[in-house]
C-alpha cells in the first residue's frame, strides 16, 4: 500500500502554463471588474481572510478578558461590544461567504463543465455589496461599536441600548443581498450550465450540498433583511410592531431572526459537508458510499431547517405547545446530519487511505462535527435545554461546530484545491502539522467550555466566579494554540505561491471534471466543452483516461 | 394551464387587454379596500383587507410578473417561496394560538 497518491510532474521540466486565469489580463481594474467567476473566488477569498482575522482578533480580546474572574482588562460593557462584533463578524462576513463564495464560486462552474456561473455580473456584484456591507460594519465598529449580541434580541435592541445598532443592522442588510445573489446564481447555473452527460445524480456532491446551501439562502435571508428593517424602524420611527405597549411583541422579532438563523447554520455548515465528500472520496480512493443518500440528505436538511427555529427560544416565553413540536421536530433534523457522518465512515471502510492535509482536516471535521451535533441534540431537547441554554454549553456546541465543523471544512477543502487554483502545491508537512495544531488548540479551547456550561457558568459576561478559572485559563491556553494553527496556513500558503511546488494538472488523481484540465485553469475554464460519459467518483474511469494518454503518446 | 413550453426562450407576448383588464381588476380590488375599512366588522376588518391584499398579489404575480405563463421550474420557484412563507406564518400562530393553554 502506497503512502500517498500525489503524483506531480517532473519539477525540473515542469512549468505553470503561460495562459491562465491569472495571467490572461493584468491591472487593477480587470480585477475590479472581472466577470470570472474564479477571479470573483480570489477577491472574496481575501476580503473573508481580512474578516477572519479581524474577528480573530476580537476572539483574541474576549479570551483575555476571560483569563482572569475580574474584569479587568476592559470595562463590562466594551466586553459586550468585543463580544458582538466577533459574533457579527464571524458569522455574516467570514462564515456565511466562506466556502460559497471562495471555494463554491470558483469550483461549481468547472465541476459542472460549464465557463463560468449563470449570471457573472451578479456574481460581481455580489461581492461588491460584501465589501460594502463589511466597511459599513467596520465603520459601526470604529465609531462605537455594538452590544446587543449577534442575535440582535428585542427589546434590548430598539429600547434600551444606545449603540450603533442602525448602522450593524444596514450592515447585515446590505450582506444578506450580496448572500442571496451568490445563491441565486448557484441554482441557475446548476439547472442551467450544466455540461451535457451531466445529469442531476452525476454531479459531485459538492454541487448537491451547495444547491441545498443556495435554496436556504435565497428562502430565508429576505427574512433576516426584514427583522432587521423592522428593528430600525422600530428604533427609528417606533412602529411599534415589538413593542407590547404599542400592540407589538418583542418575541415576534426572535421568531423572525431564528427563522433565518436556524437555516443559517445550515447555510454555514451544508458547504463544508460539500468539501468533506469530495475530500474522503479521494484520499480513500472509493465512490462517496450512498451517493443518492448524501444528495437527498442535504436537501433534506434544507427542508427540516425551516421548521425547528423555536429551539431557539425555548425559555423565552413561547407556548408549551410549540416546545413540545419544535423539540420533537429538532430531533428530526440531526437525522440526515447523522447520515452523512455514517456514510462517510463507510466511504473510508476498506478503502485506500491516504493522510494528506486536506484528509487530516476532514478527519478533524468529522469527530468535531459529531460531537457538536450530538450536543445540539442535548439542547433540542426541552427539559435539559433549560439548564444549558444561554451557558458556555451552547457557546461550545455552535464552536464545535461552526469551528471545529466549517473552518475545519474550509482549510480542508482550501488545502485541497490549492494546487488548482495556485499551480502550486503547499509544502505537505508544515500543513500537516498545522492541522494536527488546530485540532489540539481546538479541543483545549472549546472542550473545557462544555464542562463550564454544565457548571453553570453564563454566557456573555465579562466576570466570573473564581471557581470556574481553571477551566477559562485551559481555553484561553489552547485559544493560542489554535491561533498559531491559524497563522501558519496564512504564512506558507503565501510563500507557496512563489515557492511551491508545480502541481500539474491532477496532483490528487482526483476525478472532478476540475481536476481534468490545466492548473491554473484557463479563463475559459475547458479548452472544448466537456462531456460527461460517467459517473461521479469513478476512479477506474481516471484509470482508463492515463492508460489512454500513455498509449496515445507511446 | 395545460398548454406545454418546452422551450423557456419562447417569450409569451401578453395582450394589452389583459394588461388593461387587470389594471381595472386592482383598481376595482383597492376601491373595495377602502370601502371595507369604513364598514365595522371587528375582527374581520383586517382579515378582509388582507384576503383584498393577497387577491391582488396573486394577479400581480400571474399576469403582471408573467408567472402564469411560464415554465414549470419557475412556477415551481414562486411555490417554493409561498411554501416558506407560509410555514413562517403557519408555525410562528402556532406559538401565539397556544400561549394561553397553559401547560400540558
Ligand atoms: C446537527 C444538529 C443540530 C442541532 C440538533 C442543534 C441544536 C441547537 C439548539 C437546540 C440550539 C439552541 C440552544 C439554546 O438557545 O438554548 C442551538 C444553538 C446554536 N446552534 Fe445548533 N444544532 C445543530 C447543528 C448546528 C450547526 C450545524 C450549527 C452551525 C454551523 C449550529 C449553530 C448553532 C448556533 C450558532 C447556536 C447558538 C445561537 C445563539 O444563541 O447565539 N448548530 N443548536
Ligand atoms: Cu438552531
Amino acid at each position: 500500500m502506497s503512502s500517498t497518491i500525489v503524483s506531480l510532474p517532473d519539477q525540473s521540466t515542469a512549468r505553470i502554463p503561460k495562459v491562465n486565469f491569472l495571467t490572461k489580463e493584468n491591472g487593477l481594474l480587470s480585477w475590479l471588474l472581472t466577470g470570472d467567476h474564479k477571479r470573483i473566488a480570489i477577491l472574496y477569498l481575501i476580503s473573508i481572510s481580512f474578516f477572519f482575522f479581524i474577528g480573530g482578533a476580537l476572539a483574541g480580546l474576549i479570551r483575555l478578558e476571560l483569563l482572569t474572574p475580574q474584569s479587568d482588562l476592559m470595562a463590562t460593557d466594551t466586553y459586550n461590544k468585543v463580544f458582538s462584533m466577533h459574533g457579527i463578524i464571524m458569522i455574516f462576513f467570514f462564515l456565511v461567504p466562506s466556502v460559497p463564495a471562495t471555494l463554491g464560486n470558483f469550483f461549481i462552474p468547472m465541476m459542472l463543465g460549464a465557463k463560468d456561473l449563470a449570471l457573472p455580473k451578479v456574481n460581481l456584484l455580489s461581492w461588491y455589496l460584501y465589501v460594502a456591507a463589511g466597511m459599513l460594519a467596520l465603520y459601526a465598529m470604529i465609531t462605537g461599536g455594538v452590544d446587543t449580541g449577534w442575535t440582535f434580541t428585542t427589546p434590548l435592541s430598539t429600547h434600551y441600548v444606545n449603540t450603533n445598532v442602525i448602522t450593524t443592522g444596514l450592515a447585515i442588510f446590505i450582506a444578506g443581498f450580496s448572500s442571496i445573489f451568490t445563491g441565486l446564481n448557484f441554482i441557475v447555473t446548476i439547472h442551467k450550465m450544466r455540461a451535457p452527460g451531466m445529469t442531476w445524480f452525476r454531479m459531485p456532491l459538492f454541487v448537491w450540498a451547495h444547491y441545498a446551501a443556495s435554496i436556504l439562502m435565497v428562502l430565508g435571508t429576505p427574512v433576516l433583511a426584514i427583522a432587521l428593517v423592522l428593528v430600525v424602524l422600530e428604533r427609528t420611527v417606533g412602529i411599534g410592531v415589538f413593542d407590547p405597549a404599542k400592540g407589538g411583541d418583542p418575541l415576534l422579532f426572535q421568531h423572525l431572526f431564528w427563522f433565518y438563523s436556524h437555516p443559517a447554520v445550515y447555510i454555514m455548515i451544508l458547504p463544508g459537508m460539500g468539501v468533506i465528500n469530495e475530500v474522503i472520496s479521494t484520499f480513500s480512493r472509493k465512490r462517496v458510499f450512498g451517493y443518492t443518500a448524501v444528495a437527498f440528505s442535504s436537501v433534506a436538511i434544507a427542508v427540516f431547517g425551516f421548521f425547528v427555529w423555536a429551539h431557539h427560544m425555548f425559555i423565552m416565553g413561547v407556548s408549551n405547545y410549540a416546545v413540545l413540536v419544535f423539540s420533537l421536530l429538532t430531533m428530526l433534523v440531526a437525522v440526515p446530519s447523522a447520515i452523512k457522518i455514517f456514510n462517510w465512515a463507510f466511504t473510508l471502510y476498506k478503502g485506500s487511505i491516504t493522510f494528506e492535509t486536506p484528509m487530516l482536516y476532514s478527519f478533524g471535521f468529522m469527530g468535531l462535527f459529531t460531537i457538536g451535533g450530538l450536543t445540539g441534540v442535548f439542547l433540542g431537547t426541552s427539559g435539559t435545554d433549560i439548564h444549558l441554554t444561554e451557558t458556555y454549553f451552547i457557546v461550545a456546541h455552535f464552536h464545535f461546530v461552526m469551528v471545529g465543523g466549517m473552518l475545519m471544512a474550509f482549510l480542508a477543502g482550501l488545502h485541497f484545491w490549492w494546487p488548482k487554483m495556485t499551480g502550486r502545491m503547499y509544502p505537505e508537512k508544515i500543513s500537516q502539522l498545522a492541522a494536527v495544531v488546530t485540532f489540539i488548540g481546538f479541543n483545549f479551547t472549546f472542550f473545557p467550555q462544555f464542562i463550564l456550561g454544565t457548571l453553570g457558568m453564563p454566557r456573555r459576561y465579562a466576570s466570573y466566579p473564581p471557581e470556574f478559572q481553571v477551566l477559562n485559563v485551559f481555553s484561553t491556553a489552547g485559544a493560542t494554540i489554535l491561533g498559531v494553527g491559524y497563522l501558519l496556513p496564512v504564512l506558507y500558503l503565501t510563500w507557496s505561491l512563489k515557492y511551491g511546488e508545480i502541481a500539474g494538472n491532477n496532483p490528487w488523481q482526483a476525478t472532478g471534471l476540475e481536476w481534468q484540465t490545466q492548473s491554473p485553469p484557463l479563463t475559459e475554464n475547458f479548452t472544448e466543452i466537456p462531456i460527461m460519459d460517467h459517473e461521479a467518483y469513478d476512479y477506474e474511469w481516471l484509470e482508463r483516461q492515463k492508460e489512454k494518454e500513455v498509449t496515445s503518446v507511446g | 394551464m395545460s398548454e406545454q413550453h418546452e422551450q423557456e426562450h419562447e417569450h409569451h407576448i401578453v395582450s394589452p387587454k389583459i394588461y388593461v383588464t387587470i389594471f381595472f381588476a386592482l383598481l376595482v380590488l383597492t376601491t373595495a379596500t377602502v370601502a371595507a375599512s369604513f364598514v365595522e366588522m371587528g375582527v374581520f376588518n383586517p382579515i378582509v383587507a388582507l384576503a383584498i391584499a393577497v387577491v391582488k398579489a396573486v394577479l400581480v404575480v400571474l399576469f403582471f410578473m408573467h408567472v402564469k405563463y411560464s415554465t414549470k421550474l419557475t412556477k415551481l420557484t414562486v411555490g417554493a417561496g409561498i411554501f416558506t412563507f407560509l410555514v413562517l406564518i403557519s408555525l410562528t400562530l402556532a406559538d401565539y394560538f397556544t400561549r394561553a393553554w397553559g401547560r400540558w
